[in-house]
């Protein structure tokens, strides 16, 4: 009786200790949780959701402080997606929230900018506003998009001042 | 059906729709202008990038358009850039290329000559043969792919020398030490033909192997299999096992471009299915309209039930006849209403299991069914999607009529699509993070450029070097007002 009192509360004793242990040492940090994250975003850096980029969004979703329904280039799948990665309720977003970064042009997974290369001015407002250096160009001369590397965030369209940017869909 | 007479040549339509995107690479770019006059052969669309080809134009006429079509590409029912010719009946033919000396120029010639696998997979024949692999094997494919296509053993039948011909030519180009020419065991004519052949040429590095007519013998992998019993690892191509396949066709083509300087500008497809007047195969020149090779055929009998490009197993069904034959179109068949099988719609699986006893790359299409409903791709990687060769057998296997091949056909290009998408969303990530990292540095930069400029003002040389300067630019404004 004593005996068998003895060994169990030890071994819970020396149990609980590991997983303390475990808990302190071996915990998943944050920042991985934030680049799972990042990873099952669109990371096209659009800037649609309010944040400056995806990752910042990634932080806020996984500090609680943001929905998971602020991607409009993700759409519902990344939602769902989020959902079950976090183990949270995709359910529960009711209504869609409202954008602090709405766009006149959404963002488009599908598109890719493009110059008018005759209506380009070299002011090079647009390559100061790609998110992923995707237009080349100094100034007084005519720039253009390296389409390899355009995410079609669409972020460049609103700096022209002659407006001639534009979104085009990708061809494959 | 379609064997019974000689293959049916002559055909001209008024009218060619050339698509630039007719092999498994990159579609080729056009290189001539509306109104512009070709001649049969004159390359209309150069190789456009990786694994791409030349294509040329198959009768001699004017430009007509130049516009995006619909059109059968590798990715299934697609849209293509597409070269419309106003043929003028004339058959001018453009001059003949030359077959260059060096293997590398040989290789690049067979590329912008437009000779891509006539099979129907329509990979570049120029890749295939470049590929620096260890190969001491080729394998010559003259099995047929499916039950109805005849159009391999027509051309074995009529045009052996020149199949075993262009044979021995890429075994040459691809280095391989001997050919085995694969003959299905009910083509007996076939056989005696490329036999005779052979031994007309008498080349021992030759053999002639005669395979049992079983579908699927003649996918690739299959065919390997059954010949060296050396099994292609799965994600791999046949050179992983020291093989190199090739259609007869290519043969074929590679052995005109070769002796006649002649590009790749036509093919023979089999017309068949009790729905056309005469089953026959025909030459056809490249980007004819299915409805012309149909009335080059009789026309239409009877009440069509439907239009299948690429046979009964693995093709698909066309929303009409307007669309253009390409390198792949090997067989087209009008199924008439009493070939079609009477369907009752789609039933819930019943894992019955049927499908994977008759899958021959043994996977588990009832699993695949499942994933793919879901869009689960990381599961539908682990049993092997890609390495399902869209044979149709677990269509005609399923008691439920599920049509599966469909379904996984649509999983692989969803899949296609996911995964580019996640690799452009890895680049993105890393050069957003790449630029915040340059802005940093660069505000970094000026705030201690201003520092070091603060700093340097209040020392005693740069108060010396700057009265210095101003001495020196008054004096030189004093000079230029002398002068003037």
């Amino acid at each position: 009786m004593v005996t068998g009192t003895v060994v169990l509360s030890s071994l819970a004793i020396a149990l609980a200790i590991g997983l303390v242990l475990c808990s302190r040492y071996l915990a998943q940090s944050e920042d991985s949780v934030v680049d799972e994250v990042e990873r099952i975003l669109p990371r096209i850096q659009c800037a649609q959701c309010g944040y400056p980029g995806c990752r910042p969004y990634a932080a806020a979703i996984v500090a609680e402080s943001a929905p998971l329904n602020l991607c409009p280039p993700g759409g519902e799948d990344t939602v769902r997606r989020l959902a079950r990665f976090l183990g949270r309720d995709a359910t529960r977003i009711a209504s869609p929230a409202t954008l602090a970064g709405a766009a006149a042009v959404p963002a488009n997974l599908d598109g890719i900018a493009v110059i008018d290369e005759d209506l380009c001015i070299g002011c090079n407002l647009c390559v100061r506003a790609c998110p992923v250096d995707a237009i080349v160009g100094v100034q007084q001369m005519m720039h253009t998009v390296i389409t390899d590397h355009c995410t079609g965030c669409a972020l460049c369209l609103p700096p022209c001042p002659v407006d001639c940017i534009s979104l085009a869909p990708r061809h494959a | 059906m379609s064997t019974g007479t000689p293959i049916a040549r002559g055909l001209l339509p008024e009218r060619l729709i050339i698509p630039m995107d007719q092999q498994a690479g990159a579609a080729a770019v056009p290189v001539v202008e509306v109104g512009q006059r070709v001649r049969r052969g004159e390359m209309i669309g150069q190789p456009g990038g990786l694994r791409s080809a030349g294509v040329h134009a198959s009768a001699s006429g004017t430009v007509g358009a130049i516009r995006e079509g619909p059109a059968p590409t590798v990715n299934g029912l697609t849209t293509s850039l597409c070269v419309h010719l106003e043929t003028d009946g004339r058959d001018e033919q453009a001059p003949s290329e030359v077959w260059p000396k060096e293997r590398d120029a040989r290789i690049d010639a067979i590329c912008s000559a437009g000779i891509v696998g006539l099979g129907g997979a329509v990979f570049s024949t120029a890749e295939k043969l470049r590929d620096d692999a260890e190969c001491d094997l080729l394998i010559l494919n003259g099995a047929e792919c499916e039950p109805y296509i005849s159009c391999d053993d027509m051309l074995m039948r009529e045009h052996p020398l020149e199949v075993v011909r262009g044979a021995l030519a890429m075994m040459d180009l691809a280095g391989a030490e001997s050919t085995v020419i694969a003959v299905e065991r009910d083509k007996p004519d076939a056989l005696r033909a490329v036999r005779e052949a052979a031994a007309q040429l008498g080349d021992t590095r030759i053999e002639i192997a005669r395979v049992p007519t079983v579908y699927p013998a003649g996918g690739e992998r299959q065919l390997v299999e059954l010949l060296t019993g050396r099994e292609v690892p799965s994600g791999d191509y046949p050179p992983a096992v020291g093989c190199i396949c090739q259609n007869v066709g290519t043969a074929f083509a590679l052995d005109r471009f070769t002796r006649r300087g002649e590009p790749l500008t036509s093919r023979i497809v089999t017309v068949t299915g009790n729905g056309v007047a005469n089953a026959a195969n025909v030459e056809v020149p490249i980007g004819t309209p299915i409805r012309d090779l149909i009335d080059f055929c009789g026309g239409y009998r009877g009440e069509v039930a439907r239009l299948i490009l690429g046979g009964n197993m693995m093709g698909y069904a066309l929303p009409g006849d307007d669309l253009p034959v390409t390198k792949a179109g090997n067989c087209i068949v009008a199924a008439h209403s009493d070939e079609v099988r009477e369907s009752f719609g789609e039933w819930p699986c019943i894992r019955c299991g049927d499908c994977a006893d008759v899958c021959p790359p043994r996977l588990l299409p009832q699993e695949l069914l499942r994933a793919a409903s879901v869009r689960d791709f990381d599961h539908l990687d682990a049993l092997g999607l890609n390495d399902c060769i869209e044979c149709g057998c677990c269509d005609v296997a399923c008691p439920s009529q599920i049509a599966l091949t469909e379904r996984f056909r649509q999983a692989k290009q969803a899949w296609a699509v996911v995964s580019k998408r996640a690799s452009m969303a890895d680049l993105a990530a890393r050069r957003h993070r790449r630029k915040l990292a340059r802005l940093a540095a660069q505000t970094e930069d000026i705030h201690r450029q201003q520092y070091d400029l603060i700093a340097a003002i209040g020392s005693e040389d740069s108060r010396a070097m700057i009265e210095e300067a101003v001495a020196r630019a008054s004096r030189r404004r004093g000079e230029s007002d002398a002068t003037h």
